[in-house]
């Protein structure tokens, strides 16, 4: 296996602000992603962590500061193929959307293919490989509707792995599933970060298991209050200051 | 039987019926999921402003009808992003004020020569060998648009901000979609009339999603049903002397109405 060049950075945000309308939620974020990393935002409700990941997405345009992506900056950034995105409503889609898993799994494939064209062969390949990756091939006449929240969102992951990226994005991707199948998902988090050597970032609430998954930490709170490994983090008592006092933290063992 | 094809008028009917029935569940999937139904009506009744414009000015409603549509849908898209006016309030301005529009210059005209009834509810009589061949070629204009656009239609609908982020140009794909309901819903003024277009849009797709197959077996099926309410309506108002729309928007209910309670068991 070649090694990952983990100096290489993979986004830089530079004095990041954001604004709606007039209330201030992100206030000159600092931050880069590196190659390989598998970073965890975490930050109370409000905080602007979903802000923060659609700015990194070119979703929301920053009031101030830039964001570079791949060395480009975001607004000239064409190689769009290589972000994988599963978004946090994903799950909230029609309860009658028409639409089988393999149809789901395909539109990963449908910016590369290019307009007027129909998928191939080497896409339905790659569809394929995706929804082996996530062991959800048995699925894949099913409707998307029929499953459980927890399958469904690795289907998500697999319609973001379809487009060969090489960094993902997930916003709070566990919410609504159940404690078993999130324990399935982070695992499979960690087979794409060390296995298919894939740069994740990971915005979730759910401190404890962040903090014993993923190898940086950024916590969010209008400002950057921490950025670094999450054993730092721990040690330090930041919880307090971003969430005040009295909040128990429980060590996830996996 | 084939005696009523012995009738220009009716062979007219059933050509740009056709038609229209292909084009309308087309667009129409895309408009029911995004939750967007309720544009189809707004833009009928900026066509009848347009069909009202056409026949003051003496110039086809048909085509007067198509250019208010278009290029209301314009408007109503830039005032829907705008964020100024809530989406559905964009619609019901639009909505409104096109009727107002459309029944002041009726008043101004003291009614017109043509029964303006007959483009409130459609009318095979109204349709002219020349409304068959603008129907025909937009209808296929805006069928070879869907084919061609398909798989980015199909993930704006289903998840626009992944599809955003993936690359697609969904500004293009939304006024695409845009101004293929225009289109549909004025070349549909004709034959089902301003006030039940909307409904041969959305019924037989509703009907379709009963069956919780595929999109593009739903898609399969919409045209199915919305092709055999057509045909069929159209031949039954014939024989039975009946507003050709009403039996038609009547025929696709029917068929939903049976496939909800034998789906219901």
């Amino acid at each position: 296996m070649q090694s990952i060049n983990h100096s290489e950075n993979i986004l830089e945000l530079d004095n990041i602000s954001f604004a709606y309308q007039k209330e201030l939620v992100l206030k000159n974020i600092n931050l880069s992603l590196h190659r390989g990393d598998y970073l965890g935002v975490i930050g109370p409700n409000g905080g602007g962590k979903t802000t923060l990941l659609k700015i990194m997405i070119g979703l929301l345009k920053p009031n101030e500061g830039t964001v570079k992506i791949f060395g480009t900056d975001i607004k000239n950034f064409k190689e769009w193929s290589k972000i994988g995105y599963v978004p946090q409503k994903a799950t909230n889609f029609d309860v009658n959307f028409p639409v089988t898993v393999e149809e789901v799994v395909s539109m990963g494939r449908y910016a590369q293919r290019g307009l007027l064209k129909s998928l191939n062969a080497h896409d339905k390949q790659k569809v394929r490989n995706s929804l082996e990756q996530v062991e959800m091939v048995e699925y894949k006449d099913r409707q998307i509707t029929d499953l459980s929240q927890g399958q469904q969102q690795r289907v998500f992951i697999a319609r973001s792995l379809a487009s060969e990226p090489e960094v993902i994005f997930l916003d709070e991707p566990t919410v609504g599933v159940d404690i078993k199948a999130q324990e399935q998902f982070y695992t499979l988090l960690q087979k794409l970060n060390k296995i298919l050597r894939l740069t994740l970032v990971l915005v979730s609430h759910d401190i404890d298991v962040v903090t014993s998954e993923a190898t940086e930490l950024a916590c969010i709170n209008q400002e950057l209050v921490y950025h670094g490994e999450p054993k730092e983090f721990i040690k330090k008592d930041y919880l307090t200051k971003l969430y005040g006092k009295g909040v128990k933290f429980i060590l996830h063992g996996h | 039987m084939l005696e009523i094809f012995r009738y220009s008028f009716i062979v007219r009917g059933l050509e740009a019926g056709i038609i229209i029935s292909l084009i309308a569940p087309l667009i129409g999937i895309f408009l029911v999921l995004r939750r967007y139904s309720l544009i189809a009506d707004t833009l009928s009744h900026v066509s009848l402003a347009g069909v009202a414009i056409g026949l003051l000015l003496k110039i086809n409603p048909v085509i007067t009808a198509i250019i208010a549509a278009v290029s209301s849908s314009f408007l109503i898209e830039r005032l829907r992003i705008s964020k100024r006016v809530f989406g559905e309030s964009a619609l019901a301005i639009f909505l409104s004020g096109s009727l107002a529009l459309a029944v002041v210059i009726i008043s101004l005209a003291h009614g017109f020569n043509v029964n303006l009834f007959n483009y409130l509810f459609g009318s095979i009589v109204t349709v002219r060998q020349i409304d068959v061949y603008i129907i025909v070629l937009l209808g296929i204009i805006v069928m070879l648009s869907v084919i061609g656009f398909y798989k980015e239609l199909v993930y704006v609908t289903f998840d626009e901000e992944t599809a955003k982020v993936s690359g697609i140009q969904t500004k293009l794909v939304n006024t695409l979609l845009m101004i293929m309901s225009s289109l549909t819903v004025a070349l549909a003024i004709p034959i089902v009339g301003v006030l039940l277009i909307s409904a041969l849009m959305v019924v037989p797709v509703v009907t379709a999603l009963q069956f919780e197959v595929s999109f593009k077996k739903t898609i399969f099926i919409a045209e199915l049903i919305s092709i055999f309410s057509v045909i069929l309506g159209i031949i039954t108002s014939y024989y039975l002397n009946l507003s050709p729309g009403g039996t038609v928007v009547l025929v696709t209910l029917v068929i939903f109405t049976v496939i909800l309670l034998y789906k219901r068991k």
